[in-house]
């Protein structure tokens, strides 16, 4: 009974020597928070709902790579699959003047896309990142042909409060006031987590992802597997894409996903291909990106913004430091899949 | 009534540039242990991926309870009752090893996995079976022995009536091969089948009930185990005689080479895996290191060849130190080294042959002049090693990957073989080798050591340990338990030594 104690002890110590980085940083933000809310409720809670806002296509984005990665397949292409998909939804939603159509037409979009990536990679075997880079190229190309300047689609997505809730001091107007993507993106995380480590179906990806042949030897169908999931990660870039044009924008614009497909890949590393840590990962790049938006807007500073533009990337470049703990890939991905190989 | 549960009829199965199986056939009855030997290359792996479904025959049918069938993939082949633990294991490095036990096979709670109750099902195999095992372990964590019992249980768990076992005594120290047969033993009673593939021929007379032999992709011949013995088999494998006893001449020590002082190696949780040991070896002297797996030997090679570091004590290789000295600079030392595990350490697999027979010089000349790689001379250096150390492949231009089982061990040693060299530190260098490969093998050894050469042989085959060498150390639990003159002690006696017993 003591030895299992012992054990114990020593594995939550482990535990805290491998990530008091983590922590601490965590710590600090709280403590900032909280000083910060005391002097000033209003701009705090404006710069952590803007934290979340800027941190939900990334979330989302980054569980598209790690459903795709976690199985075997690199996808550079999330960037193309959030930008087409971005385009679709505004357009539907444009035509029909109905929201719903549109999400789902720019869910159904990524999973398209999804699509064409597993049909490159699994049956042609092309080098994977050739692949998502044919994806971004024909995103970019596409949008950008049959964009249209003036069309609008009149109201973007609304925020719902979710009754008293929404009231709370601080959390309130930053966790329970927000639009219906945003709500969905919180509850993708804990089903992507689950269905990773807590079903039949994770197993099988984290299996193929690793060491597909092994999988294929106890009889699970290797490309079935990374072709759906291949399909479903498209449809989480797709309701990015989604987000960005019909809930934080309102309108399409020319590439205007801006690089986040791919800050969304720098995510998931940063959460060693994990839901919870690619969320941890999300919210630090968008509570950095949020800050930098109010010291340059307060002018509260007098340092040129250039340097003040950095800060997510400072900050990113530190964390990262801090967490050099090991993180390694899923083994096989990146590698095609040969039956008698 | 004898009863037939498989059948395979004139299979054949090509791969670019070989047929690994030429029109085979062959009977597998029921409540039987029927062994299928052949050289490095015959083809044995192929025909066993094909009955398990992971290669398609070109030609050639399958029967299963006299009943034709398609194979078409692993999937129908576990439906059908059949289980296969493969050459080169198949187990997922970061998953715990229940979780590769139920792969494939798993159970669920509505949409949950669950473990709660394969574990309880495990646990009383693991019991019934003896096999003691933690089901809760990283995989790649754990000696090679024991991720040998995670396929067998593997397989035990999903109930299989044909047991294919791939070589599963090459990587076993004896105790644990007594072990596999007292369990093979078992499932035969409980009415299964099994198809064992060795190269050990003693293995095969001790345990088969029925042999058939393969050679270059087809049958010539099958025996039964109290008609044959080891000297017939061998010559029916490699299709000459073979001198199944080693004839050398007594060693004559010369000057130090390799001087190990107080070495202490801890593994990378801690733990004190070789443990303030201290020997020499001199110039035309084999040392043979014995010990169980486990007992520091991995630790203790892979310590002084530069692949983990050492917590104290010095390692001087020609009265130069090497503590900690790096991989490549061992090797400019002037030693080779071949590595425990063929498929993770000092190969590249995706790599052609010709490129991982250069893999330690390919920087130097005549393979690189001024930087730039010389193809001719790396094709023509790795076609002349393939030759002579007879790796079976159609081209050294074919990735490493391809080769079969024992191909992968000449390959490896091959390269070694071949440079100047005064310390050769070679860790299991004939394991899963055929018996002509290693007569070929313990030769060049031996030519090794009266060139000049210092040798150190570690190997869990103890009958390997005693031709082999001139002195012999025994490792227990990291520690140098004795060093005794080959000549001087009995088979049994270091094997009491190995298990820890001084006198
Ligand atoms: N995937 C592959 N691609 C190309 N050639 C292959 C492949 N697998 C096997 N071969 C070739 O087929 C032949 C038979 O190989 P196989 O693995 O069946 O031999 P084996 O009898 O199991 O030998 P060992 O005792 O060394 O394991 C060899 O010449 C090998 O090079
Ligand atoms: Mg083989």
């Amino acid at each position: 009974m003591t030895d299992k104690n012992n054990n114990q002890d020593n594995k939550f110590l482990k535990h805290l020597k491998k990530n008091w980085a983590k922590y601490t940083v965590g710590i600090l933000l709280i403590v900032a928070i909280l000083y910060n809310y005391d002097r000033d409720p209003k701009v705090t809670q404006a710069v952590l709902a803007s934290m979340v806002r800027h941190s939900t296509p990334l979330v989302l984005g980054a569980l598209c790579g790690l459903i795709g990665e976690r199985s075997g397949i690199i996808n550079i292409g999330i960037e193309g699959q959030m930008l087409i998909s971005a385009f679709a939804a505004f357009m539907t939603t444009a035509y029909t003047g109905n929201i719903i159509f549109g999400v789902v037409l720019g869910i159904l979009t990524g999973m398209f896309m999804g699509y064409l990536l597993a049909i490159m990679s699994i049956a042609l075997k092309l080098d994977q990142i050739i692949g998502g880079t044919v994806l971004n190229i024909l995103a970019l190309g596409i949008t950008s042909y049959f964009y249209q300047v003036g069309l609008s689609m009149g109201q973007k997505i609304l925020p719902i409060p979710l009754g008293k809730l929404a009231d709370l001091p601080l959390v309130g107007r930053v966790l329970f006031n927000n639009p219906p993507i945003t709500y969905t993106t919180f509850i993708l995380v804990f089903v992507v987590h689950y269905i990773l480590f807590h079903t039949k179906w994770g197993l099988r990806t984290r299996a193929v992802g690793e060491h597909p042949r092994a999988a294929d030897t106890v009889g699970v169908d290797v490309f079935k597997i990374r072709y759906v999931n291949l399909i479903i990660a498209g449809g989480v870039a797709g309701l990015a894409g989604s987000f960005l044009s019909l809930e934080a924008v309102g309108s399409f614009e020319r590439a205007m996903t801006n690089g986040r497909g791919f800050v969304a890949l720098a995510v998931m590393i940063f959460g060693r291909w994990t839901p919870f840590g690619a969320w941890g990962a999300a919210l630090l790049f968008g509570f950095a990106s949020a800050m930098q938006t109010q010291i340059n807007f307060s002018g509260a500073l007098d340092i040129p913004y250039q340097f003040i533009s950095m800060l997510p990337y400072l900050l990113t470049i530190v964390v990262l430091a801090g967490f050099v703990g090991r993180s390694r890939a899923p083994a096989a991905s990146g590698v095609p899949y040969e039956k008698e190989g | 009534m004898v009863n037939t549960v498989l059948e395979v009829q004139n299979i054949t199965k090509r791969f670019p540039g070989v047929i690994a199986n030429d029109s085979i056939s062959f009977k597998l009855n029921k409540g039987e242990i029927h062994a299928l030997l052949g050289e490095n290359g015959a083809g044995k792996s192929t025909l066993m991926n094909v009955i398990y479904g992971l290669y398609k025959p070109d030609e050639g049918q399958i029967f299963i309870n006299e009943e034709a069938v398609e194979v078409q993939n692993p999937h129908d082949a576990i439906a059908r009752g059949i289980g296969m633990v493969h050459q080169h294991f198949m187990l997922v490095p970061v998953f715990t090893v229940l979780e590769n036990i139920v792969l494939g096979s798993e159970t669920t709670n509505g949409p949950s996995l669950n473990l709660r109750s394969p574990r309880k099902d495990i646990q009383k195999i693991i019991d019934q079976f003896n096999l003691d095992i933690d089901l809760d372990t990283i995989t790649e964590d754990l000696p090679v022995g024991i991720q040998q019992r995670v396929e067998i249980i593997k397989a035990l768990y999903r109930q299989v009536d044909i047991l294919v076992l791939d070589e599963p005594t090459a990587v076993l120290t004896p105790q644990e091969v007594d072990d596999l047969f007292k369990i093979m033993r078992s499932l035969v009673d409980q009415g299964k089948s099994i198809i064992f593939i060795t190269h050990k021929l003693k293995e095969v007379i001790e345990i088969a009930d029925q042999i058939t032999v393969i050679r270059r992709g087809k049958v010539v011949g099958s025996a039964k185990p109290d008609e044959a013995d080891q000297q017939s088999l061998a010559t029916m494998m490699v299709g000459r005689d073979v001198d199944m006893h080693l004839h050398k001449k007594k060693a004559e020590p010369k000057e130090m080479i390799l001087e190990v002082n107080n070495l202490v190696v801890k593994d990378a949780n801690g733990n004190v895996e070789v443990d303030d040991v201290s020997f020499e070896i001199k110039a035309g002297e084999i040392v043979g290191i014995a010990g169980v797996q486990g007992n520091g030997q991995t630790e203790l090679v892979n310590a002084l060849v530069g692949m983990i570091p050492t917590e104290s004590g010095t390692v001087k290789i020609n009265g130069l130190p090497a503590t900690n000295a790096s991989p490549r600079k061992v090797t400019e030392m002037g030693s080779a080294h071949i590595p425990e595990d063929r498929l993770k350490d000092g190969r590249v697999l995706p790599f052609t042959i010709a490129d991982n027979m250069v893999l330690n010089t390919y920087y130097l000349e005549p393979f690189a002049k001024s930087g730039i790689r010389q193809q001719e001379e790396i094709k023509e250096f790795a076609v002349d090693l393939v030759e002579k150390f007879d790796v079976r492949t159609p081209s050294a231009e074919n990735t490493a990957s391809s080769l079969s089982g024992g191909n992968h061990q000449k390959e490896i040693d091959a390269r070694e073989f071949s440079r100047p060299i005064n310390l050769l530190i070679a860790a299991q260098p004939t394991r899963g080798l055929d018996v002509g490969s290693i007569e070929y093998i313990h030769h060049r050894i031996i030519e090794k050591r009266d060139e000049g050469c210092a040798v150190m042989v570690v190997s869990t085959e103890l009958d390997e340990i005693m031709e082999l060498s001139d002195r012999i150390i025994v490792m227990f639990n990291g520690k140098i338990i004795d060093t005794v003159n080959a000549d001087e002690i009995t088979k049994e006696q270091v094997g009491l030594l190995m298990a820890g017993v001084t006198a």
